[in-house]
């Protein structure tokens, strides 16, 4: 039993939690009302607080062929991936603004991000960074368990989109293109030990309201199943990207807040994060109403933190490796383009100023960090 | 704080505090909103997770909850919160005694992070080892007499049962079991978690519980130094009306002038 066999009967079998979810998503629904019960919800269980984190790219590499993404493999950019030490600096350079929480990211490619390297990258920024997460291609329960014991604490993978046709769709190419096997990663992870659990949909793909169904049937099955993690819940939406995708189902400000508030009131203890896809405005509009992490001052390129990694810049075309010519390519490119660019210290501000603790630390490393045990 | 209307002080571990009071430090909107609530509601003792403090020594200015806590003022009672069985919990109140903190523990083992739960047979393992190793260990635990009893035997210094889930502000959802622990204590009874006015905290008190602790419903309230003082002195009144022997409720109408007054004149 996993959740693929609750998944393909939806939207069935919905349970009278997730048909009330639904009717919340409808527009019938006065905004304002949800927003204030919304918010009300998230104080009493969050209280006044928000954390922060900060992504931390390994690698753009990748053998995945995804045609909204832009670090897919035929997509002609500039890639590299960060030695141990250099990942170290970038953490640094990160703790310095304030995080303590780090989420590592990287494309799916067996040859650049293996095992080893994960656990390596782990296990060096776990001594001086109390929570490590990672944002990596799936993996098997078995392959999750020493980067676990390496001191990660969170899993974070979207299922990008719920739909199977549109799925199958957009991944043309790479092991990327199997949805059940990414739809099941979560709950390896859970075998695997990992405490926190983030998933989330790629809003630009299909209908937001089916996918936003989907997702929140996810969440419910792994509330059921998975009691022991903390579960969070990311919506990012479509970017600007190399490979210049047009989202096909925009999702418009007003369905995302609705959205946003929706699964706040359905799930009233989950974490719910938002990115800096996000423009100013809006992140500052959902600061109060029922989000509880928020990444701040981001660079979602290998080395966007310090400058690491350029020394090993190449260029790929389909996936072939060719040499760079005169300037360019001084940097890797980004995965996709942000709209939020305010620096930790501004964030941190900001939430201040709408009567909000900015929380660097939430974690210990004594907490679940078995090596260290050991 | 004026003059207590409770007589009696609570005593725990040997240590006699005039507040009965206990507050928690999480969900404020800032550091200086905590601070002023602590100050505010006359307690002396103070709870911190572990996982928002600086335990690495190496004073980290953005763990830096412990700044704001005197310790010269409150006993400081670091929590385990975020612990999910006996091993972890062990591990964090070893670390929070050798960097320099209180041998005081506010056990907490919660498997679940919904409804932060507490585990019974982690919480009464981890209380085992950690009152072996000298700790003053204050177990919070789910509203239960038998296991109240096996921590008290263990050793434990209170036993800290909910009212109702962290953060619900639902009140004495517990209260017959409540009845029960403190009955039976020989050791402090300290009610926490799902206390969210203060009638709630009187009405506690007035159980019999020794103490109780707030957080969230000091924490998110719009004043929470206000509200923080409303709870002391709500506990006082509480402490005071049970320390006075309360009235039983009865079922019929009682003449203030009695029936039966010739046979004492």
């Amino acid at each position: 039993m996993s959740f693929v066999d609750e998944f393909n009967r939806l939207p069935g079998i919905a349970s009278p939690r997730l048909q009330a979810f639904q009717r919340l998503l409808e527009p019938g629904h006065d905004l304002e009302a949800l927003a204030a019960r919304a918010a009300q919800t998230t104080r009493r269980h969050f209280g006044k607080t928000m954390r922060l984190f900060a992504p931390l790219y390994l690698s753009n590499e990748c053998v995945n062929n995804c045609k909204y993404c832009g670090f897919s493999r035929d997509n002609p950019i500039f890639r590299t991936t960060l030695s141990v030490d250099q990942v170290e600096a970038e953490a640094r350079y990160l703790a310095t603004e304030g995080f303590r929480s780090i989420l590592l990211v990287a494309g799916e490619h067996p040859k650049f991000v293996s095992n080893g390297y994960l656990e390596d990258c782990v296990r060096r920024l776990s001594a001086f960074v109390p929570s490590v997460a990672l944002e990596v291609g799936p993996m098997e329960t078995e392959e999750y368990r020493p980067v676990v014991a390496a001191g990660a604490e969170g899993l974070v993978v979207y299922q990008e989109t719920y739909d199977r046709a549109t799925y199958d769709t957009l991944h043309t190419a790479g092991p990327k293109k199997n949805f059940d096997w990414r739809l099941e990663c979560p709950e390896r992870a859970y075998q695997a030990g990992f405490r926190r659990i983030g998933i989330g949909a790629l809003l630009g793909l299909a209908d937001w309201r089916a996918e936003a169904l989907a997702l929140a049937a996810h969440c419910d099955y792994l509330l059921r199943h998975c009691w022991r993690a903390s579960v969070t819940v990311s919506l990012p939406r479509l970017r600007p990207a190399a490979g210049e995708f047009e989202p096909t189902h925009p999702v418009s400000d007003r369905d995302f807040t609705r959205l946003m508030l929706a699964l706040r009131l359905t799930f009233p203890q989950v974490g719910l994060v938002l990115s800096t896809r996000e423009p100013a405005r809006l992140r500052d509009g959902l600061m109060p109403l029922g989000i509880t992490l928020m990444s701040a001052g981001a660079r979602t390129e290998p080395g966007g933190y310090t400058g690491a990694g350029r020394e090993a810049l190449h260029r790929t075309e389909r996936g072939k490796i060719v040499p760079l010519i005169g300037t360019e390519g001084e940097y890797a490119t980004e995965q996709f383009a942000i709209s939020d660019d305010r620096s930790a210290g501004e964030i941190a501000e900001k939430l201040r100023s709408l009567g909000l603790d900015p929380v660097w630390k939430d974690w210990d490393r004594a907490l679940a960090h078995q090596e260290q045990a050991a | 704080m004026s003059t207590p209307l409770a007589q009696q002080p609570l005593v725990i571990a040997g240590r006699t505090f005039h507040s009965r009071l206990m507050v928690g430090t999480g969900k404020f909107a800032s550091p200086q909103a905590m601070s002023d609530a602590l100050a505010a509601s006359g307690t002396e003792m103070v709870t911190v997770a572990l996982r928002r403090a600086d335990l690495s020594g190496e004073g980290d200015p953005f763990a830096d909850i412990l700044d704001f806590i005197d310790p010269e003022k409150y006993l400081l009672i670091p929590n385990t919160s975020g612990a999910m069985n006996a091993e972890e919990a062990v591990r964090l109140a070893r670390l929070a005694a050798a960097a320099g903190l209180p041998k005081w523990i506010k056990l907490e083992i919660h498997p679940d992070p919904r409804y932060l739960l507490p585990d019974p047979i982690e919480t009464l393992k981890a209380a085992e080892i950690l009152v072996g190793e000298g700790f003053t260990v204050l177990p919070y635990i789910n509203a239960d007499p038998v296991l109240a009893k096996r921590l008290e035997e263990a050793g434990t210094a209170t036993v800290m049962p909910l009212a109702a889930p962290i953060g619900t502000n639902k009140g004495l959802d517990t209260k017959g079991q409540l009845e029960i622990i403190i009955e039976q204590a020989g050791i402090p009874v300290v009610i926490d978690a799902g206390l969210g006015i203060p009638s709630h905290a009187a009405a506690a008190m007035e159980l019999g519980a020794d103490a109780v602790l707030i957080n969230t419903a000091i924490a998110i309230a719009s004043d929470p130094a206000r509200m923080a003082r409303a709870f002391a002195v709500a506990v006082d009144a509480g402490r005071a009306a049970f320390e006075m022997g309360l009235p039983v409720a009865g079922r019929t109408a009682r003449a203030t002038s009695p029936l039966t007054g010739f046979l004492d004149a």
